[in-house]
């Protein structure tokens, strides 16, 4: 029997009087695309920290491909790829040399980062330097990194804030593709129209606790919702976040 | 520890660096700026000549013997007039350094206060003129005689302290901007919480940092030393100079371990640029980067006395200009690499992955 690719039971995180996640268990399939929803604040990008093992919870356990992110694990981070919310880039480098850097930080090729870059539409974009990229290019581009080591389960966090519904649906199509290939996906997103094109199953946070787990169509059925929004709206409220 | 990693890593640092055209200026080619600017001022400072105006006839020039003329020409330029009021008023302005000329038996000398270092010059000149003439006049050999001679070797310029100084002052600048902008930088942008997310290890990242940083440096070296050596500024290294590359490697650490407290401890690339500049300008013009402090004042010396910089400048001055050879350099590199190590566990008290 095959473990699944993540399980996370009973996180929990306290910053000073913040208790940003509070009792937080999910668990996702091989191969699944899984989505994080909440509003601001709601705990998801320190779950997804502590899920990644950027952070320590202060308790419950985490299983990442049936391993332990802590302490430090690099066969581990060999086979997972991480894009990060802000683009993590290297400064004046140019297209080509931040995948490459990063490919060799793997010990990938060159000419599988590459043909990376080809794959997310970048060849033409490729001697550009990371600050005149646009935000479609710069995120496709951080998600070609993340994605240059061929890892078996994939972190997206918010990929596609800030793009233009073009760049959008170009994106989309990209990571149905990658969770096609057979990866496990997961990712945050505050587009519900996103999580419910893209997700096999969504787990709805709010106040660092996971309210609702489950297919999207599932959720909008047993809630007797109109879409996906509602179903979040009716969970999380409607008053003003952070 | 992955090479491939560390030569990619230790690339996109350096590549990083030197597009980043404001930054490459102030740490590479403003000091040199330096060099070659303090290097011109001060290249003719051993035989600046003192100026007199000789008014009519002065008998004790007038009968010097020619070669005995020459030697004194080389260090006081002569010149004659036949107008004494306007030679006096050159004086008072600052044009000419004394006024001579002579009444009966007497050479008179009129000078201006307003350079007393000149003016001192012209005057134990003349004066010394006048005694030998008047030694002469006895027809006896003279009683005593004075040799005289700098104790350092006679090629030793401005040019020998100031390059061992500012290129002090130049590794100090790289080393520790440099370290300090990358950390800060890096924290914000989330490229050290991507590395901590890459299965490499925390020494290939530091290890390809400090590499750049000291190569970075080494360049300098060979740079400064290039530049002092061409003929124009003729500097002339002493028997084991090549001290100054293990010394330059010790030092470059020291400094980096200041920019990573700093970088450490600032959560932004100004707040990161502000501190930086607060140790470095005290350090530079404290340690005798810049002028000797054997003038200054005793407090200044003991400040003086914490910065690396001191020591590194007295090490290199020793290796490059006065002959001297591991005894010099040796307990400074240990110094060095004691502050270094300090340091660094200072750094990594204070270190954040992240301004969360």
């Amino acid at each position: 029997m095959t473990t699944a690719a993540i399980t996370v039971e009973g996180l929990r995180k306290r910053y000073g009087d913040v208790q940003a996640v509070d009792g937080v268990s999910l668990t996702v399939e091989r191969g699944e695309f899984y989505g994080i929803l909440g509003p601001n604040g709601a705990g998801k990008t320190t779950t997804l920290e502590i899920t990644e093992g950027l952070r320590r919870p202060d308790e419950g356990t985490v299983r990442l491909l049936g391993e332990s992110p802590f302490p430090r694990n690099p066969e581990l981070l060999r086979r997972m790829g991480v894009q990060l919310q802000a683009s993590a880039f290297f400064e004046r480098l140019t297209a080509r040399e931040q995948i490459r850097t990063f490919a060799s930080l793997y010990g990938v090729p060159a000419e599988r980062a590459d043909a990376m870059l080809e794959t997310v539409g970048l060849t033409e974009k490729a001697g550009t330097r990371e600050n005149k990229l646009s935000g479609g290019q710069a995120q496709r581009l951080s998600i070609a990194c993340a994605l240059v080591h061929d890892p078996e389960l994939v972190f997206l966090d918010e990929p596609t804030t800030g793009l233009d519904p073009q760049a959008r649906r170009n994106l989309w199509d990209l990571l149905r593709a990658i969770n096609d290939e057979g990866r496990t996906v997961v990712l945050t997103t505050h587009y519900m129209d996103e999580a419910e094109t893209l997700c096999d199953r969504v787990a709805v946070m709010d106040h660092g606790r996971v309210l609702r787990v489950g297919a999207p169509s599932e959720l909008v059925g047993e809630l007797g919702a109109a879409s996906l929004e509602d179903v979040f709206l009716q969970l999380t409220g409607r008053e003003y976040r952070q | 520890m992955s090479a491939e990693a560390f030569t990619s890593l230790s690339k996109a640092m350096a590549l990083g660096l030197l597009r980043d055209r404001t930054a490459a200026f102030f740490m590479l080619v403003f000091p040199l700026m330096f060099l070659v600017l303090f290097g011109a001022l001060f290249k003719n400072d051993a035989t600046a000549r003192a100026e007199i105006v000789q008014v009519g006839r002065v008998e004790v020039f007038d009968s010097l013997p020619r070669d005995a003329r020459e030697g004194l020409e080389e260090v006081l330029e002569i010149r004659r007039s036949d107008d004494r009021d306007e030679a006096l008023e050159e004086v008072r302005a600052g044009d000419v350094d004394a006024v001579v000329w002579q009444e009966g038996d007497e050479v008179r000398l009129r000078y201006s206060a307003a350079d007393r270092v000149r003016a001192g010059n012209a005057r134990a000149l003349v004066d010394s003129v006048v005694q030998q003439a008047n030694i002469a006049a006895t027809g006896q050999p003279p009683a005593y005689g004075l040799t005289t001679r700098q104790v350092e070797d006679e090629s030793l310029k401005a040019i020998q302290f100031l390059t061992p100084g500012l290129l002090g002052w130049a590794v100090a600048m790289g080393a520790v901007f440099g370290s300090a902008f990358t950390l800060v930088n890096w924290r914000k942008k989330r490229i050290l919480r991507r590395l901590w997310l890459a299965p490499v290890s925390a020494g290939t990242v530091i290890a390809a940092r400090v590499g750049v940083s000291v190569a970075l440096a080494l360049v300098q070296t060979a740079v400064f030393l290039g530049v002092a050596s061409v003929p124009y500024y003729g500097l002339e290294l002493s028997g084991d100079w090549w001290l100054a590359v293990p010394l330059v490697v010790c030092g470059t650490l020291a400094f980096m371990s200041i920019g990573l407290v700093v970088g450490a401890w600032a959560k932004t690339e100004e707040a990161a640029n502000g501190a930086a500049q607060v140790v470095i300008l005290p350090m530079a013009f404290l340690s005798g980067a810049f002028f000797p402090l054997d003038m200054a004042p005793a407090w200044i010396q003991t400040v003086s006395g914490v910065f690396p910089l001191t020591y590194l400048n007295e090490a290199m001055q020793d290796v490059l200009s006065r002959g001297q050879s591991w005894g010099a350099a040796l307990p400074v590199m240990g110094g060095l690499l004691l502050f270094a190590a300090v340091l660094t566990a200072v750094a990594a008290r204070l270190f954040r992955w992240d301004d969360a």
